[in-house]
């Protein structure tokens, strides 16, 4: 399956990535050339196998119900682009 | 004098206790050595001359982050980014005194197996600059070659501390997956990331593993460790070694970098261990695509965070969508962008089950054939990297030929396993590193087999045109 310039642009916005018109190009045709060598995933039959997400066996791991201090609010806002008091300020979405 | 291209951490530590150096003496001794050879080598993004621990110095992968410390991964999306706390593993170093002397060079977010997708410009290699030192972690693990850190912190996820081991000749540990916390350092693939020591020698090797393993309550993903051991055996009675055959004839691999494997094999018979071959069918052929849609899922999910909101680059728009979209193509490289978008598409609607979902259940089947070969075997062998150090730019025009690099680290990596690189010879004048395989949690086992080889080997780990 071929990757088709509307799909690049499809993913690049899903993924919110502003790319240039060359990137475009570029990146179609290596994604194309990725995917086939990694679409060799497909040729194995796995109906019944279970999927991996995780290597180690472990499940439901709980900490204890204690609070805890944060982070200071100076800290939290120490590397923020732009601070509006407790807040971190960004432009309206249209 | 102190000759730092000779010294190991553990004779450093020695001296210490000696009262024959002092920690900040040790600490400026690597400055010197920093300041006389890191022009040509780049093996620092960000240098801390001062001293700051009351033991021997360490150097700390850039993906690592450090309080008060710039932590870049390699990226300009976080150029001025000033971590507000220490990993754990920072501060497990620094509860031993550690003293850090700075943050060694990456390829963006430990994306590459070069240092050569870096936004800072790439590390070179301290036995021929005109080679790479591997990656991600090559920064590391020239840094470690060329004496400019007794030792260092990395990361691998597909091989990013195991295959610049092997291609700058130094002894490298991905840890199995949980023995080692991940808070506090900058997610690529949190299924696969694990931090690692990079040494000189195995024995130091075993020593850092001490220091930075352990269950921490901060990353859920850890579990308790069994105590480590420093290697004292001699020999390698009664151990079994298993030779997968498709990890040690996989297309690619140069027929120097398997003359000296080949060599470390029969040493590991003369030294009392058995010898088998054995198979692992479907692990290396499908590994690679396997770690390529896997990583890259888990990339893509962790990335998002970076949108100019909370810390990072910010490219000012009018719109919140524009200017998060704007500051991410302006902020990552080329190699973060590809493996996002490839993520992406790998996890999106009609394409999830196909790629994602399949590659989940070959990670299944990978772990089940490590299982199966750990039933007759302690420890499997293989070359670490197919090819000694390549040159720079020979594998930048395509991602594919660069995604090769690690064929042999990847599919242990997927089955959580832990993997010790320790060099075995020179193939072309360069190192050839083998990659020594365990079952999960079995480290002790690694560093008993690694150290009888290293002595038996007698390699010299020090660049000869820095000798």
């Amino acid at each position: 399956m071929a990757i088709s310039r509307d799909d690049v642009l499809h993913v690049a916005s899903l993924a919110r990535l502003e790319l240039g018109d060359d990137e475009v190009e570029r990146l179609g045709a290596e994604l194309n050339a990725i995917l086939e060598a990694v679409g060799k995933v497909a040729e194995l039959d796995l109906e019944d196998v279970p999927p991996t997400s995780h290597p180690l066996d472990v499940v439901n791991v709980l900490g204890a119900d204690e609070p805890r201090p944060s982070l200071p609010l100076g800290d939290v806002f120490a590397n923020a682009p732009s601070r509006d008091d407790d807040l971190f300020r960004v432009p309206p979405s249209a | 004098m102190i000759d730092t291209l000779r010294l190991t951490a553990e004779d450093a530590l020695a001296m210490l206790d000696r009262g024959d150096v002092s920690a900040p003496e040790l600490h400026g001794a690597y400055n010197a050595a920093i300041a006389a050879r890191d022009a040509e080598l780049h093996c620092y993004l960000t240098l801390v001359e001062e001293p700051n621990g009351t033991s021997i110095p360490i150097a700390v992968k850039d993906v690592i982050g450090t309080k008060g410390i710039r932590t870049t991964a390699g990226s300009r999306i976080l150029e001025d980014y000033v971590p507000v706390y220490d990993s754990t593993v920072v501060r497990n170093c620094k509860g031993a005194g550690l003293s850090i002397l700075g943050k060694t060079n990456t390829d963006e977010f430990a994306m590459g197996s070069s240092t050569e997708n870096s936004a800072y410009g790439p590390t070179r290699n301290p036995w021929d600059p005109e080679r790479v030192p591997g990656g991600s972690g090559g920064g590391s693990a020239a840094a470690v070659s060329a004496g400019l850190a007794p030792w260092a912190l990395g990361s691998d996820t597909g091989g990013s501390i195991k295959q610049p081991a092997s291609l700058c000749g130094n002894v490298g540990l991905r840890p199995t997956y949980g023995t080692v916390s991940r808070y506090g350092i900058v997610a690529f693939a949190s299924s696969l990331d694990q931090v690692g020591p990079v040494t000189r020698t195995v024995r130091d090797n075993a020593l850092l593993y001490r220091i930075i393993s352990g269950r921490d309550p901060c990353d859920s993903t850890t579990v308790d460790v069994p105590p480590v051991e420093l290697p004292e055996a001699e020999d390698l009675q009664g151990l079994r070694v298993g030779v997968p055959r498709e990890l040690n004839e996989a297309e690619g691999i140069e027929p120097g970098v398997a003359e000296q494997v080949r060599r470390a094999v029969d040493l590991c018979a003369e030294l009392g261990a058995e010898v088998d071959s054995c198979e692992l069918p479907r692990s290396v052929a499908y590994g690679m695509p396997c770690y390529y849609l896997i990583a890259p899922a888990e990339a893509s999910s962790n990335l998002a965070r970076y949108d100019g909101v909370r810390y990072g680059l910010r490219v000012e728009a009018d719109d919140f969508n524009e200017q998060t979209a704007r500051t991410r193509n302006a902020g990552f490289g080329d190699e973060p962008k590809r493996r996002i978008m490839l993520g992406t598409y790998a996890l999106s609607a009609g394409y999830y089950d196909a790629f994602y979902g399949q590659a989940q259940k070959v990670r299944t089947v990978i772990g089940r054939e490590f299982a199966a070969a750990f039933e007759r075997f302690d420890v499997l062998v293989s070359p670490t990297s197919p090819t000694v150090a390549f040159r720079l730019g020979e594998r930048t025009a395509s991602p594919l030929a660069m995604y090769l690099a690690d064929v042999l680290t990847i599919p242990p990596n997927m089955a959580g396993l832990p993997g010790l690189s320790i060099p075995c010879g020179l193939s072309e004048g360069l190192p050839v590193g083998l990659q020594l395989i365990g079952p999960q949690f079995a480290e002790n086992t690694l560093f008993r087999v690694g150290h009888v080889l290293e002595g038996a080997l007698a390699f010299d780990p020090v660049p000869e045109r820095l000798r």
